[in-house]
C-alpha cells in the first residue's frame, strides 16, 4: 500500500506535505470586557515604554537626571532612586528570577494571560492590527480585499501604502525609544534629528524598527505559536486548577442553529446554547477553534469571551459560555454540582512566598548597600618583607569604592600587629601617619599600602588586620579584614 | 513519504502513514517561511565559504575572496594600541621624575607599565615579584647597595653594575683569600666580626680584638668604620639584617675568600627613556625606595 513518492515533487504543490502554507487570520474588532482591559493594558505599556526615558530625576550636579538609563560607556545603570555598579549586577538576576516567578504564579492563576495582556508581541500585534482595521476596514472586507489581491486600484494602493506607512512609523518610534534608554532622551533626540548621534544609535533603531514591523505586522501569531517556547513550558507547569479561557460544553453542546434549537427545545430535546455563530473563531488573533478544548496555539486574550457573550446577550442566553474556567469545573457542573475556584492553594501559596522571599533578599541587598566600599588584596610575591632594621613589611592593593555623586577626603586606618605603621604610596608627604586621600566621584581607586611591624612582635606567623576607611566629611566608614604575615 | 488518504478520525487531520504500536503520526508539516528560513541559511553558509576562509586544505586553507584574517587584524589592533600608548608614554616621559608619584594618574600608568616591563626583562634574576634571590638583590626590602633615591635607582636601571657601560656603578669586594691577603684563620675570625656587627652569635673561642683588627686594616675602606657600608661604592651595611648572599659564618668565609662581583645589565638603549623612568618608579613603588 505505500507506493514511494518523489520527494521532489510533493515540495512544489502549494500545500505539499513538506511545508504548510500559513492559513492568514483576520480578527473581527469585538468590544467587551477583555477588550476593554486589553485597551488598557495596551495604553498603559505602550506609554510606560515610550515616555519613560524622559522622566527626569534629579541625582546631583553632574550626574545623569534620567531616570532610567543605562549608561554603557561609564558601566553604571540608573533606575530612580538606585545606581548600579558593573559588580552589583546579581540584582539584575534577582529581577530576573522575580520575573520567572511572576510568570509562574500568573500562569497557575491564569494560565497564558501574559501571553494575552502584556507580552510586548500580543501588545503590537495588537496595535498593528488596530491600525490596519482603521485603514482597510473589518474582518469581511480585509478578506474581500485580499481575495480580490490582483486587482490594485488606486484606491487599495493608498490603502496600502497608507497601512504600512503607519506601521513603519510605529515601527520607527519604537526602536527611536529604545535607544533612549542608553543615552540622554533630550540631547539624543535633538542629536537624531539634527543627524549628529552616534551611528549605532542608527544601526539600533534600524534593527528594532525592522523586527517591530516584521514580527507584529507580519510574523504576528505565528512568533507565538512557532517560535515562542513559553507555549511548551507553560504546558509542563499549569495545573488542573488554573484558570484557562474555556469553552464549556457542559451546556454548549450539541451545537445547532438558533433556529433549530428552539425547534428541538420545544421538543423537550437536549441542545447546547452555542448556536455555532462561528464569532469566536472570527474575532481570534491566532485563528483558532477555541470549543477544541485548550490547545498550544491559544494565547487566552478573552476576546472570543467578549464575542461570545456579546452573541448569548442578543439571544438571550446565560453570558459566559465561554470564559475564564477549568475542566474540574465543567465536571462539576455535569455531576450537579456548583463549581469551586481555588486561587489560593499550595502552589500558588508556594509561588507569592517564593516572590516574597526573592523580593525581601533584594530590598535587604539593597538597604544595606554601601556607597563607600574598601577591597583588599594582599600582595603574594613577595608575602612578606623583612627590612633592614628586622621589621616586617607587607604590601597590599587597596581598591576603594565611592559610589557618592562628589568628591570626597577618605582617611586610611589599620588595625593590626601592634605598632603598625602604615605607608600609601604616592601620599606619604600629606599625613604619613594617616593617611588621606581624594576619592573622585563614582570613581574606583587602587592604591599600594605598605604596612610595617616592628621585629617586637614576629613571634606568631600571621595576625589578622583590618583596614578601615573613613570619610573625614560624612563619618561614613567602611572596613574589610586580611591578615599580616610574618615570614 | 508514502503515497495514501488516511485521515486520523479524531483530529480530522492527514497522517504520515507511519505508525508505532499502533499510534500513528500526524502530518504536521512545517510553516513554508520556516522551510524558506532554512534554505536561507544554507545559501547564506555557502555564501560564507566563499567569502571567507573556510576550508581546511592538505596544507594551508582555502582564504575566501576578502581574503580575511583574524591575525592581521589583531595585528592592526595592537598597533592601535600602541599609539594609544604612546601618547600617555610621551607624557610620562615628559614628567619629571619625583613628579609622577604625585600623580595618580602618572603613578598607575607607571607601576601598570613598569610591572609588565619588570616581568619582561628583570624577573629572570630579581623574581617576578623582585623579591630576589641568593646574589640577587630583593627590591622589596629597604636595603640599598647603590642607593634606593628615584634618581639612584633610575641611574642603576640605566648603566648597571660591572655591566662593561661607561657609566656603570663600578667596584669589586676583594678576593682576601683567594689573593693571599688574608690567611684561613684570619678571615674565619674577621667573619664573626661580621657576624658580631649585626648581633649574630659568634663562635666560641673567637678573639673579638683580633676581628676588629683586621677588620679595621682590610675593611673600613669600604663599609667604614662601623661597618655600615657605602653606597657610593656598592659597599654593603653590614650592620643591618639584610644578607645578600647569606649571613652564616661559612658563606661570610667564601665571601672573604673569593670576594663578590654580581652584575646588573645597562638598560639604557635596551629600553627607551620613559619605560625606564616607569621600572625606576615601580621598583621605587614596591616600598623600599628612600
Amino acid at each position: 500500500m505505500n507506493k514511494p513518492v518523489n520527494p521532489i515533487e510533493l515540495q512544489f504543490e502549494d500545500d505539499g506535505p513538506l511545508y504548510a502554507a500559513r492559513k492568514k487570520v483576520y480578527p473581527q474588532s469585538v468590544s467587551g470586557t477583555f477588550r476593554r482591559i486589553k485597551w488598557g493594558l495596551m495604553a498603559f505599556c505602550l506609554g510606560v515604554y515610550y515616555l519613560l526615558p524622559f522622566v527626569r530625576w534629579n541625582r546631583g550636579l553632574g550626574a545623569p537626571d534620567q531616570a532610567v538609563l543605562v549608561d554603557l560607556p561609564n558601566s553604571r545603570f540608573y533606575f530612580f532612586f538606585i545606581e548600579l555598579w558593573p559588580q552589583e549586577v546579581y540584582y539584575f538576576t534577582g529581577l530576573l528570577i522575580l520575573a520567572a516567578i511572576a510568570l509562574f504564579l500568573m500562569n497557575s492563576v491564569g494560565g497564558r494571560i501574559w501571553c494575552g495582556y502584556l507580552c510586548p508581541q500580543t501588545v503590537w500585534t495588537d496595535l498593528f492590527y488596530a491600525v490596519e482595521r482603521f485603514v482597510e476596514g473589518d474582518r469581511r472586507e480585509r478578506m474581500r480585499k485580499d481575495v480580490a489581491g490582483g486587482s490594485f486600484t488606486p484606491r487599495r494602493v493608498a490603502e496600502l501604502a497608507l497601512k504600512h506607512s503607519i506601521w513603519l512609523l510605529i515601527a520607527w518610534w519604537t526602536g527611536g525609544a529604545w535607544v533612549l534608554y542608553f543615552n540622554d532622551a533630550p540631547t539624543l533626540v535633538k542629536q537624531l534629528a539634527t543627524f549628529q548621534a552616534p551611528m549605532l544609535a542608527y544601526i539600533w533603531i534600524a534593527i528594532l524598527t525592522a523586527t517591530t514591523y516584521v514580527l507584529a505586522g507580519f510574523m504576528r501569531e505565528q512568533v507565538c505559536v512557532y517560535m515562542c517556547p513559553w507555549p511548551r513550558i507553560q504546558a509542563a507547569l499549569t495545573d488542573e486548577w488554573a484558570l484557562n479561557v474555556t469553552y464549556k460544553y457542559d451546556r454548549g453542546e450539541k451545537r445547532t442553529s438558533l433556529k433549530k434549537a428552539n425547534e428541538l427545545r420545544a421538543l423537550g430535546e437536549q441542545v447546547g446554547d452555542c448556536i455555532d455563530c462561528y464569532q469566536c473563531v472570527a474575532v481570534c488573533p491566532t485563528g483558532i477553534d477555541i470549543r477544541d478544548g485548550a490547545q498550544l496555539d491559544c494565547i487566552q486574550c478573552g476576546l472570543c469571551i467578549d464575542a461570545c457573550d456579546t452573541v448569548m446577550t442578543k439571544i438571550g442566553r446565560e453570558t459566559r459560555l465561554i470564559g475564564y474556567d477549568n475542566d474540574i469545573n465543567i465536571h462539576r457542573r455535569q455531576a450537579g454540582k456548583p463549581p469551586i475556584y481555588r486561587i489560593v492553594r499550595p502552589r500558588t501559596i508556594t509561588y507569592v512566598c517564593m516572590i516574597v522571599g526573592v523580593g525581601a533578599i533584594m530590598l535587604y541587598a539593597l538597604l544595606t548597600r554601601t556607597l563607600l566600599d574598601v577591597n583588599v588584596l594582599h600582595d603574594r610575591n613577595p608575602v612578606a618583607v623583612k627590612l633592614s632594621d628586622g621589621s616586617i613589611r607587607n604590601a597590599y592593593t587597596v581598591r576603594l569604592l565611592n559610589k557618592r555623586g562628589f568628591d570626597r577626603v577618605i582617611a586610611i586606618d589599620i588595625d593590626g600587629p601592634h605598632n603598625a605603621t602604615i605607608h600609601v604610596v604616592g601620599v606619604d608627604s600629606v599625613t604619613p601617619d594617616r593617611p588621606a586621600i581624594i576619592l573622585g566621584r563614582d570613581q574606583t581607586t587602587e592604591l599600594r599600602v605598605l604596612v610595617t611591624a616592628p621585629a617586637e612582635n614576629n613571634s606568631e606567623k600571621s595576625v589578622p588586620i583590618r583596614f578601615r576607611v573613613t570619610d573625614i566629611g560624612l563619618g561614613e566608614v567602611a572596613s574589610t579584614t586580611d591578615n599580616f604575615v610574618t615570614p | 513519504m508514502t503515497e495514501h488518504n488516511d485521515i486520523d478520525h479524531v483530529s480530522g487531520k492527514a497522517t504520515t502513514g507511519h505508525q508505532w504500536d499502533g499510534i500513528k503520526e500526524l502530518n504536521t508539516p512545517l510553516p513554508r517561511w520556516w522551510v524558506i528560513t532554512f534554505y536561507i541559511t544554507i545559501v547564506w553558509a555557502i555564501g560564507y565559504w566563499i567569502v571567507y576562509p573556510a576550508w581546511p586544505m592538505l596544507r594551508s586553507h582555502t582564504t575566501g575572496i576578502l581574503h580575511y584574517s583574524s591575525r592581521a587584524e589583531v595585528a592592526v589592533e595592537l598597533a592601535n594600541l600602541e599609539k594609544i600608548r604612546g601618547d600617555k608614554m610621551v607624557a610620562l616621559g615628559a614628567a619629571p621624575l619625583a613628579e609622577i608619584e604625585k600623580d595618580p594618574a602618572l603613578l598607575a600608568l607607571a607601576r601598570a607599565r613598569g610591572k609588565t616591563v619588570f616581568g619582561d626583562n628583570c624577573a629572570p634574576c630579581h623574581g617576578s615579584g623582585a623579591a630576589g634571590a641568593k646574589g640577587y638583590p630583593n627590591l622589596n626590602d629597604d636595603d640599598w647597595l647603590w642607593g634606593g633615591t628615584l634618581d639612584q635607582i633610575l641611574q642603576t636601571i640605566q648603566y648597571g653594575a660591572r655591566s662593561g657601560h661607561a657609566k656603570t656603578h663600578e667596584s669589586a669586594m676583594l678576593a682576601f683569600g683567594k689573593e693571599g691577603v688574608l690567611k684561613r684563620d684570619q678571615i674565619v675570625t674577621v667573619a664573626n666580626y661580621v657576624r658580631s656587627l649585626s648581633g649574630l652569635p659568634t663562635s666560641p673561642g673567637y678573639d673579638a680584638s683580633a676581628g676588629a683588627k683586621i677588620f679595621a686594616d682590610n675593611c673600613t675602606a669600604c663599609h667604614g668604620d662601623a661597618g655600615k657600608g657605602n653606597q657610593e661604592l656598592g659597599a654593603p651595611n653590614l650592620t643591618d639584617k639584610i644578607w645578600l648572599y647569606g649571613s652564616d659564618e661559612a658563606t661570610l668565609v667564601e665571601t672573604i675568600t673569593n670576594g663578590r662581583a654580581g652584575v646588573m645589565p645597562a638598560w639604557v638603549g635596551r629600553l627607551d627613556p620613559s619605560t625606564i623612568k616607569a621600572l625606576a618608579v615601580y621598583v621605587h613603588s614596591l616600598g623600599g625606595g628612600k
